[in-house]
């Protein structure tokens, strides 16, 4: 683990991202694609929280008996959790009513747990936290990709601005139903998987 | 012939694994063996002598399907020139109308019918062959497969599941995303678990559900709403709700009723049922299994009986004739790539099927038919139940033999 802080970012978005790769976090990335602008929230605030929850863990970690570890973990993760969500609900009240209970559901998000548990508790708290920006943004890219396709196809908007005008406002695109559901985003990451994995063959899996 | 057959031998070794063209023998292989035949020949004892291959049993589902395509096209006609009649033109606006000038666009005019039908189903079909193939090649040729004539079944089913009056280009996305997301991704012909024409069905019918349902999609006149019998009894007085339908059974049987293009006529499914079955190509056990669980469905509900839901008072007979009921049936639900392989299995997956699709068209009114979710689903389930009757044998012989 002799990574640098630029490589512990950089890797996690593309060499091992945790959607892609790790296959985690799928539960949010289907529930918030579905515009632009929640998924960019969603990713902001998941890239705060496991990068604060990680370093604060890391600084922490000689302090935790292993017994009482993950209760000790989530506590961290739920506070900052509750944090963001307050924030939200303070400064960006629609979006926070669209995003519903999915910042709340951060804290079961395995991306924080899973950095939390396998990185921050054996490293220390710089790295730690960059480890946790890298993931958050790794996640974020995801999620973007994500919902670009699915707000494009599915509204011909981005970020709410109209860009393929839809037949029922006068224009002549036709609205792909799917893509409004949260289903598409299943196809939508497993054709991200597939991308990846053509491209950095070592991500495949072995039979 | 012996020329085609000449200059495919010649230009062979070109394609051979060190030939100059060898990445492109996926291509050279279905153009030979769709003109000649195999011309693999066995050298030692045992011989064999079994025509019946990959090929030979697509090709003959592609020509049990024929009654079915016949009927699509004439009653796709027929319909588009009721309305028209009713609507007192004599000629449909647009192409196709400059193409059947001369011809009285009547419903009596069986040649018209069959005409104007064509003009829709034929552009429909050769969006999704033509898109289709490019799908299979570009796959095909990446991986060194060879072309299979499977590719000619899903084609057809697809354009047959279809209202006349689906734009093309959302032919082209169907058919896209069945060879890709239902066969390709799972590595191609024989390995995929749903039904690339039903996938196929199913995208469209969930990303432009105007196009595939509600009253005015089944007509090929613009403007022009008629609901399926489906739609009608849904909205079928409680008590009988046959007073809701304008169609007799006959109608329904024969299928001159609206509905997607192949699925109206139970007698054509039944034609191509004689062929499969007469054949041994489709599994008889899957076909009575769905027939079963269907009738058993409907009389349950039937005989319960509904005080708000007219479906449920509908007579179960008749929800064999209606809907995408048969054309499942015969074609969707007996694919033998889809289907289990075990033979209890075979019956269980019919039974399920076929009660699922009348459970989703009697009780979901969100969903006028079922047929396709139900099959869809049961793809799904089809290992799991093929996995089940496979334990509880062993467990039986472990019991019986220690």
């Amino acid at each position: 683990m002799a990574e640098t802080t630029t490589e512990l970012i950089v890797r996690a978005i593309l060499l091992r991202n945790p959607i892609a790769l790790l296959v985690l976090g799928i539960c949010s990335a289907l529930a918030v694609t579905g515009s632009m602008s929640t998924a960019l929230v969603m990713a902001l605030s998941l890239t705060m929280v496991t990068a604060c929850s990680s370093m604060i863990i890391s600084l922490l970690r000689k302090k935790i008996p292993t017994t009482v570890r993950i209760g000790i973990q989530i506590t961290v993760i739920a506070t900052l959790v509750i944090l963001v969500d307050q924030i939200l609900k303070a400064f960006f009240y629609d979006l926070a009513k669209q995003l519903s209970i999915y910042v709340g559901l951060i804290i079961t998000n395995c991306i924080v747990m899973g950095r939390a548990e396998g990185f921050a508790m054996s490293n220390p708290p710089l790295k730690s936290f960059a480890d946790g920006i890298g993931n958050g943004l790794g996640y974020g890219a995801v999620l973007l990709t994500v919902a670009f396709f699915r707000e494009l196809l599915g509204n011909g908007t981005l970020f709410g601005f109209e860009v393929l005008p839809l037949t029922s406002r006068g224009g002549w695109y036709e609205s792909n139903g799917l893509m409004l559901l949260p289903v598409s985003a299943f196809f939508l990451i497993a054709l991200i998987i597939w991308t990846l994995r053509t491209v950095y063959p070592a991500q495949q899996e072995k039979d | 012939m012996k020329w085609i057959n000449n200059s495919l031998k010649k230009a062979a070794p070109h394609f051979s694994p060190d030939g100059r063209l060898a990445r492109w023998y996926p291509l050279f292989e279905a153009m030979d063996s769709f003109v000649m035949g195999s011309r693999r020949t066995t050298t030692n004892a045992p011989h064999i002598r079994d025509g019946i291959d990959l090929k030979r049993i697509m090709i003959i589902v592609v020509f049990s399907l024929i009654p079915c395509v016949l009927m699509a096209i004439w009653n796709t006609g027929y319909q588009a020139n009721l309305a028209l009649q009713t609507l007192g033109v004599s000629c449909p606006p647009g192409w196709r109308g400059a193409i059947l000038q001369g011809i009285a666009c009547t419903p009596d005019n069986q040649l018209a019918n069959l005409a104007h039908g064509a003009l829709y189903f034929i552009p429909i079909y050769l969006v999704s062959v033509g898109v289709g193939s490019i799908w299979e090649v570009i796959f095909n040729v990446g991986r060194g497969h060879e072309m299979s004539e499977a590719f000619l079944v899903t084609s057809l089913l697809f354009p047959l599941t279809l209202p006349a009056t689906i734009p093309l280009w959302q032919v082209a996305m169907g058919i896209s995303f069945g060879v890709i997301f239902a066969k390709e991704v799972f590595g191609g012909v024989g390995k995929n678990f749903m039904n690339p024409a039903l996938a196929a069905r199913a995208f469209i019918f969930f990303a432009y559900p105007i196009r595939m349902s509600g009253d005015q999609v089944w007509v090929g006149v613009d403007g022009f709403s008629r609901a399926t019998p489906l739609a009608n009894l849904a909205a079928a007085p409680v008590a009988n709700p046959l007073m809701g339908l304008q169609v007799s059974f006959t109608d329904a049987f024969l299928g001159t009723i609206p509905g997607s293009m192949g699925e109206t006529s139970t007698l054509a499914c039944l034609l191509g049922a004689i062929i499969l079955l007469a054949t041994g190509l489709a599994s008889w056990r899957v076909m009575s299994g769905m027939l079963l669980g269907g009738l058993g469905m409907a009389c349950a509900l039937w005989l319960v009986g509904s005080a708000t839901n007219p479906m449920a008072n509908l007579p179960p007979y008749w929800h064999l004739v209606l809907g995408g009921f048969a054309f499942g049936l015969v074609f969707m639900a007996t694919d033998p790539v889809t289907a289990p392989h075990t033979l209890i299995a075979k019956w269980l997956y019919g039974l399920f099927i076929g009660a699922l699709t009348i459970l989703i068209r009697v009780e979901n009114p969100a969903f006028a038919e079922g047929t396709m979710l139900a099959i869809l689903l049961g793809n799904v389930f089809a290992p799991l139940i093929d996995y089940f009757v496979i334990q509880a044998n062993i467990s039986r012989r472990i019991y019986r033999h220690g």
